[in-house]
């Protein structure tokens, strides 16, 4: 009896021992695979944040601005033109309105950049010697067009002074942000030696100022005046192009992933469907772009270039997304839910909209907002639909040329005058961040909201 | 065993006092069943099962796990249909109707014949619109003062009325477990079926709700047809007066609840009411 008692006992150790030499081993993988996966983390953090820094400490300079506040003096000797035509009695209304043509056009020969020089100089100290080119480098090219125009509005401005606010130029603005380096010497500066010493002088005294760039969101894309550059066209184009993918792709999306798994009869051709919508979310989006190419604008002779089609190309991109996604959370109702509504006598269509539905509406929601917001930062198909040619205005409707926002940072980024466009480029980038965010937080907290409520 | 079978007895008789249970026999046919086989894919569920159900009482389907006594139970609401790759032969006649010919709609056929599942599945919905539900998709209601009336007189029939009167537009996932199960069943008799299919309605419930549940079953079958699968002999014997052993998907016996539990012919029978399989 003790015999056997001690043996069992001494076998116990022994499997207590065994049992503990593994312990030692299990633990450490244990802790080994926790490390690494915090390592990971860690590593996946630390870049986003990088990343982050980056793109913030680059773009925040492009979101200010240096303006030219100036008092600009309509000389008649400079502006040696008739007064405006008034339409006199008798007259017909073609010929006023040819009048009125001849004497715009007239205005338009004018130089007008004698006007803004003029009023440059009267802002510089007295007797400050500089060339007429090298005065006029400090405003942007644009500044005769806005002075011109404000004249057109009102003829009456003729021998008067008035104060305009109008922008520095791209390298004058550069000059003053400090990314052009001062020590170079004259031949490697795009500015000459008067003009960078005007615009220091300019902006102790008050002529140039610093503000911030409302020109990035009111104005289009422009090369010939760079500081007057904005992205409202891209974010009209790609706001267009969200709503086409928005329009098409979700109930399609949706439909056809309830069809599949709630109605579609389990055979060869839907287990075919179901392997071939998974590869398409697969397929890289350039593809999407050709086919785009060939199919609405080839064959289709969809314009080029035109939110219209960017957005149905972006709504192929995002259809297996949404289905798959979409199948996903209909997978996941429990088969109580299912139960429960057929056994009271509900049709599968009353089923899947009275029950089904509502319970997954949360998941299918965010998984489309989260569709959309990857669609809106796709920018290989835009570009094989020309969708990254120079567009300078806003498009009216989907079926006029358009830019987006990334096709705009991609242009930005390879434009030549890379010390203004590289920190607008980063601030497309915070643009598209932002709006990118702005979804994915709308998704949040619809889901959390609906979640609440279910 | 004829310890157990006195305790079942005196058990029944305090339970159904109301009806003698061998009375239940010769109350008319509701549902008749010939032959009826399932086919899960390649395996056979179901051989053959052919069973008489009385009307207004309750029968019980007992058997050890995977009997096949719950697949039977979802033939006769047509559940199977919803299953993938099941195959139902055989007839079930419903008042003499067959009620898997093609030309019966199977919608109606599940207002007729409600269930009440294994697992309390109330729809994530407020209690009032969970029993209004059926009542709603079937068009019984003509204004919202019938409706109400149909939602409270079920709730009532039910024994849940006064439990939750004051809250009717909470969330009826937010009941207790037995309050869950009454739902469902205020749910299933908001549509006014004939028959009420219950596949072990009290499993996943404790004692208390379960005797709540079990009393209501009791006071049901006053109106109802009442089938009732169960996992529990004492359950069976308590609250219905006809029972059906199934076995390895063959009925191996039926009849009285009574004659089953004290007098079962057939020696797998007796091996399951002594305890020795299941």
């Amino acid at each position: 009896m003790t015999d056997t008692l001690s043996t069992t006992r001494s076998a116990s150790q022994e499997r207590t021992k065994a049992i503990r030499a593994g312990l030692r081993r299990r633990h450490m993988s244990e802790a080994i695979f926790k490390g690494l996966g915090l390592a990971a983390i860690i590593l996946a953090l630390g870049f986003v944040a990088l990343l982050f820094v980056d793109v913030v400490r680059r773009g925040l300079p492009a979101f200010t601005q240096s303006n030219l506040h100036l008092a600009v003096t309509y000389d008649p000797e400079i502006i040696d033109i008739e007064p405006a035509p008034v339409m006199v009695p008798g007259q017909s209304e073609a010929d006023f309105r040819a009048a009125n043509l001849k004497w715009q056009r007239d205005l338009a020969m004018l130089n007008w950049n004698k006007v803004i020089e003029a009023s440059l100089r009267a802002a510089a100290p007295a007797g400050f010697e500089i060339e007429s080119r090298e005065i006029l480098s400090i405003a942007e090219t644009n500044a005769r067009h806005e002075v011109r125009a404000m004249f057109v509005d009102d003829p009456g401005l003729l021998g008067q002074t008035v104060e305009v606010d109008l922008l520095a130029s791209a390298n004058a603005d550069n000059w003053i942000k400090g990314n052009i380096d001062r020590s170079l010497g004259d031949a490697q500066q795009q500015l000459s030696a008067p003009a960078r010493q005007l615009i220091d002088i300019f902006v102790e005294n008050g002529t140039i100022s610093t503000g911030f760039a409302w020109a990035i969101f009111t104005n289009v894309d422009s090369r010939a005046a760079p500081a007057s550059a904005g992205l409202l066209g891209a974010l009209v184009g790609t706001l267009y192009m969200m709503l086409i993918v928005i329009v098409l792709a979700v109930p399609i999306g949706v439909a056809s992933a309830i069809y599949l798994e709630e109605f579609a009869p389990k055979s060869r051709l839907t287990d075919f469907i179901e392997v071939n919508i998974n590869n398409l979310a697969a397929v890289p989006s350039i593809v999407f772009g050709l086919l785009g190419a060939a199919v609405f604008i080839n064959y289709l002779h969809l314009p080029i270039s035109a939110p219209i089609v960017g957005g149905l190309v972006l709504t192929l991109m995002t259809l297996p997304t949404i289905i798959i996604a979409t199948r996903g959370a209909l997978l996941g109702v429990s088969p109580a839910l299912r139960q429960a509504a057929l056994g009271m006598g509900a049709s599968k269509t009353q089923m899947v909209f009275h029950h089904v539905l509502p319970v997954t509406f949360p998941s299918i929601l965010t998984a489309t907002i989260l569709g959309v917001a990857h669609a809106l930062g796709e920018t290989a198909p835009l570009l094989l639909i020309g969708m990254k040619a120079f567009v300078a205005q806003v498009p009216a409707t989907p079926f006029d040329q358009a830019t987006a926002l990334p096709v705009q940072i991609y242009l930005w980024q390879g434009n030549e005058n890379r010390n203004f466009f590289e920190p607008r480029t980063a601030a497309a980038i915070i643009v598209l961040l932002a709006v990118m965010i702005c979804l994915n937080g709308i998704a949040i907290y619809l889901r959390s909201r609906l979640e609440k409520r279910a | 065993m004829d310890m157990l079978a006195n305790k079942i007895k005196t058990t029944q008789q305090s339970v159904n006092s109301a009806m003698n249970p061998l009375d239940a026999l010769d109350r008319p046919i509701r549902l008749t069943a010939r032959d009826v086989t399932v086919h899960y894919g390649a395996k056979q569920a179901l051989h053959g099962i052919s069973i008489d159900i009385p009307d207004r009482a309750v029968t019980s389907f007992i058997g050890p796990s995977g009997c096949g006594k719950s697949t039977f139970l979802r033939c006769i609401n047509r559940m199977n249909d919803t299953i993938e790759g099941a195959k139902v032969g055989g007839t079930i006649k419903l008042d003499g109707e067959d009620i898997y010919d093609p030309s019966l709609d199977v919608v109606e056929l599940r207002a007729r014949i409600g269930m009440v599942f294994q697992k309390p599945n109330p729809f994530p919905k407020s209690i009032y619109d969970n029993v209004a539900y059926g009542p709603k998709i079937h068009g019984l209601a003509r204004s919202k003062a019938d409706l109400d009336e149909i939602v409270v007189s079920s709730l009532r029939k039910a024994g849940l009325f006064e439990e939750v009167k004051d809250r009717l537009n909470e969330p009826g996932t937010g009941l207790s477990g037995g309050q869950q199960q009454r739902l469902c069943i205020a749910r299933a008799i908001a549509v006014g079926p004939e028959v009420i299919l219950m596949d072990e309605p009290c499993s996943a419930l404790d004692p208390i709700a379960t005797a709540i549940i079990e009393e209501l079953i009791d006071e049901l079958r006053e109106n109802y047809t009442i089938v009732i699968v169960t996992h529990s002999m004492q359950q069976a014997a308590r609250v219905s007066q006809k029972t059906a052993f199934f076995h390895l998907g063959n009925l191996i016996e039926e009849g009285a609840t009574e004659d089953i539990f004290t007098n079962p012919v057939n020696k797998q029978t007796q091996d399951y009411i002594m305890g020795r399989i299941g």
